[in-house]
């Protein structure tokens, strides 16, 4: 396994900077735009060195780079095909993206089915990670909102997949990483709303006992979400503001949104995120709710995409970049795995800004590698450390897998082949459906020595 | 705000010629997002479908296609009446058709050096001689064409592209010269380089302007009635300084 404390450098093969969000690791890599559906595989015939088709690079670890190989970027294949205002159906090629979806459909009064915490993700990488949102657990994956789409391979043939037509591919490629071929177009269904405001409710809790309790109550809410202080021991451990919202049912004006001004100007040195920043952050956070209930009308852009105001935010961490960590653990041993590994993240000292804690429904995923199943998820972020981060990642992975929960790739920059392929046991099988053609170094790296 | 819809007045009527370029089709979407009437030209047919298809779906009125190769110089006359039979009329002509061209391979062999002429500047005069006598005639009528600030002096890099946008700003001078006391308006456009399939392939393509940006800046262009737009505005006092380097100096600099 290559040594995760020290990324290769990027080879003088780069054409251009791609970066996942985490910026780690950094490898070199070809970039080849796809601009028309009939690029691929035309612009691929002379290939050798792999491929791997890609969008906004927004997924954080590996899974959207290809170290040597060739990058397929999917951004100007942006085109609508068509839309039925009555179905809500919108059927739009790969490289659009969930914000130019937005700024398309609210003006007509139509939502996004499920959405990230980010809204500059394609509609293709929203496949391929099978993305969730904080209506998990009302509406499933996004990959449940896929009616049909078109799956190109490299060797040229063109299908169309949905739950009753090449239902294997169609399974194999929502979560499949891109691996499985070049997805041109997909049709999304769309959700009616009357207006760009959610009815949101934020309630203060201390420990994961208040917050299960909030989640049952919270039951018929359609969003639900936690931030978490992972930097609180004794009486605020585990303390967070429990968020919950509705889209508001009176009518109101469905503008488009404005665009967004600020840049996150520079690289912030090493130093700026230590132990000290986050927790003052982390308690601003928390009294910044000076009540422990507070209720508010909300336009959707903060309350969905709050990081979004910002571009580029993830240059805060500086150049070494940060690790994401996104487990679900099942119902049976959710409560003392995120106890347990909570305790661990405190007692590291190893600073997390918002920690994101959310119940999973048992809405199943259409996809045979999609990461979300019903428990508890935790997704919380450290910036890199040599010597620190690494092994406190490995050792909550090893917990994860004692707990019988899971990681979640597009999420991932650490964990070791032996705890991928015990989290996704399938692997082999997906594996049938890959593209000869098509790998990532996130592929390469956790179906080693087997 | 050029970018909002403009529901009281009847939806413009746009011909746009080289539509599936990345600049045309940028501008395009912003003026179906306004409700416009499209009549799109491009080569490719299965391209020209994607974009029509995309225009249609974001709200313009009408969109009618045909697929032509503007080379052919015959066609232009019996393809023009035909769209503007199609559009009813025509408020905009938007020529955004053009090749790059191989300037190595044009400094050896004299009929790829033509070729690059003939599309980027014999086309247009071509297109633009029919277009103008139709607005003329009807003393009204707006003709944007994109040229380039490679025109505004000859480098050793791309003189062929360079000359023949040259070729096309002088036409167009020219023309607003004559028109403009007829009541149609020139646009010329020059865009420094942007993030296009054009430039996919070309060194540090990642820093050059964003098409929907370059789109926005023609639209509004077009609305106040412009003669000259440099696209981003930053290159009009880069290209000032350009055509003002003595020509002792500038013969020896690597452009």
């Amino acid at each position: 396994m290559p040594d995760p404390i020290a990324p290769e450098e990027a080879t003088s093969q780069v054409q251009a900077p791609f970066e996942s969000w985490g910026r780690y690791p950094t490898y070199g890599a070809k970039l080849l735009p796809l601009h028309w559906q009939s690029d691929f595989p035309a612009l691929t015939a002379d290939l050798h060195n792999g491929a791997l088709p890609v969008g906004m690079g927004r997924s954080y670890g590996d899974v959207c780079l290809l170290k040597d190989g060739n990058l397929l970027v999917t951004t100007a294949m942006n085109r609508l095909i068509d839309f039925d205002a009555e179905t809500g159906l919108l059927t739009a090629e790969a490289g659009v993206t969930l914000a130019q979806i937005l700024d398309f459909a609210v003006p007509r009064g139509f939502f996004l089915p499920v959405t990230p915490g980010t809204k500059y993700v394609t509609l293709g990488g929203a496949i391929a990670n099978d993305i969730h949102g904080k209506n998990h657990h009302s509406a499933g994956t996004f990959g449940r909102h896929i009616a049909q789409f078109e799956l190109v391979r490299s060797d040229g043939s063109r299908m169309i997949c949905s739950p009753t037509e090449n239902s294997e591919f169609y399974s194999a490629t929502i979560g499949g990483l891109g691996l499985t071929g070049v997805i041109t177009w997909a049709t999304l269904r769309l959700k009616p709303i009357v207006s760009r405001k959610i009815d949101y409710e934020g309630i203060q809790f201390h420990g994961i006992d208040e917050f299960l309790d909030l989640t049952n109550q919270a039951h018929d809410i359609e969003y639900t979400v936690s931030w978490v202080d992972v930097t609180s021991t004794g009486r605020n451990f585990a303390r967070g503001v429990f968020m919950q919202g509705d889209h508001s049912t009176k009518k109101d004006d469905l503008k488009p949104s404005p665009k967004p001004k600020l840049v996150f100007p520079f690289e912030a040195p090493g130093f700026a995120l230590n132990a000290l920043t986050v927790s003052l952050f982390n308690t601003a956070f928390f009294h910044k709710q000076i009540h422990k209930r507070a209720v508010a009308l909300q336009d959707y852009e903060p309350f969905f995409y709050p990081l979004d105001k910002v571009l580029r935010w993830n240059r805060m961490y500086g150049k070494r970049g940060l690790l994401q960590f996104q487990y679900v653990i099942p119902w049976e041993h959710a409560k003392e795995g995120t106890v347990a590994i909570l305790h661990e993240v405190a007692k590291s000292g190893l600073a997390s800004f918002l920690a994101v804690l959310k119940a999973f429904g048992d809405v199943p995923s259409p996809g045979m590698m999609s990461f979300p199943k019903p428990g508890i998820t935790l997704a919380l972020d450290f910036p890199i450390k040599p010597d620190k981060s690494f092994p406190l990642f490995q050792r909550l992975a090893d917990m994860t897998l004692e707990f019988g929960g899971r990681l979640y790739p597009a999420k991932d920059a650490a964990m070791t082949a032996p705890q991928f392929q015990a989290f996704y046991p399938q692997w082999q099988h997906f594996a049938q459906y890959r593209d000869p053609l098509l790998t990532s170094s996130f592929w390469e790296r956790v179906t080693q020595n087997s | 705000m050029s970018t909002t819809p403009q529901a009281t007045t009847p939806p413009r009527k746009i011909l746009v010629l080289g539509a599936t370029s990345g600049i045309a089709e940028a501008t395009c979407r912003i003026w179906a997002f306004q409700g416009a009437s499209l009549f799109l030209v491009a080569r490719n047919a299965e391209k020209l479908a994607a974009v029509a298809a995309d225009l249609k779906t974001r709200g313009a009125s009408y969109v009618d296609t045909a697929v032509a190769d503007l080379d052919d110089t015959e066609q232009h006359p019996a393809l023009l009446a035909h769209a503007v039979n199609s559009l009813t009329g025509m408020d905009i002509a938007y020529l955004a058709h053009g090749v790059l061209g191989d300037q190595a391979e044009a400094e050896r062999d004299f009929n790829t050096a033509a070729q690059i002429l003939h599309t980027n500047f014999v086309a247009p005069v071509s297109l633009l001689t029919w277009l103008a006598n139709f607005c003329v005639q009807r003393r009204a009528g707006t003709l944007a064409v994109i040229s380039s600030v490679a025109g505004d002096r000859g480098r050793k890099s791309n003189y062929l592209y360079g000359s023949s946008k040259a070729g096309l700003s002088a036409f167009l001078g020219g023309l607003r010269n004559r028109v403009d006391r007829e009541g149609v308006t020139v646009l010329t456009i020059k865009p420094g380089p942007v993030k296009t399939a054009m430039t996919a392939n070309m060194p540090k393509s990642e820093k050059f302007a964003d098409v929907e940006s370059v789109a926005e800046s023609i639209v509004s262009a077009i609305d106040k009635r412009k003669d000259i737009l440099y696209v981003p505005f930053q290159w009009q006092p880069i290209m000032f300084i350009i055509r003002n380097i003595p020509e002792r100096i500038f013969k020896k600099l690597n452009l």
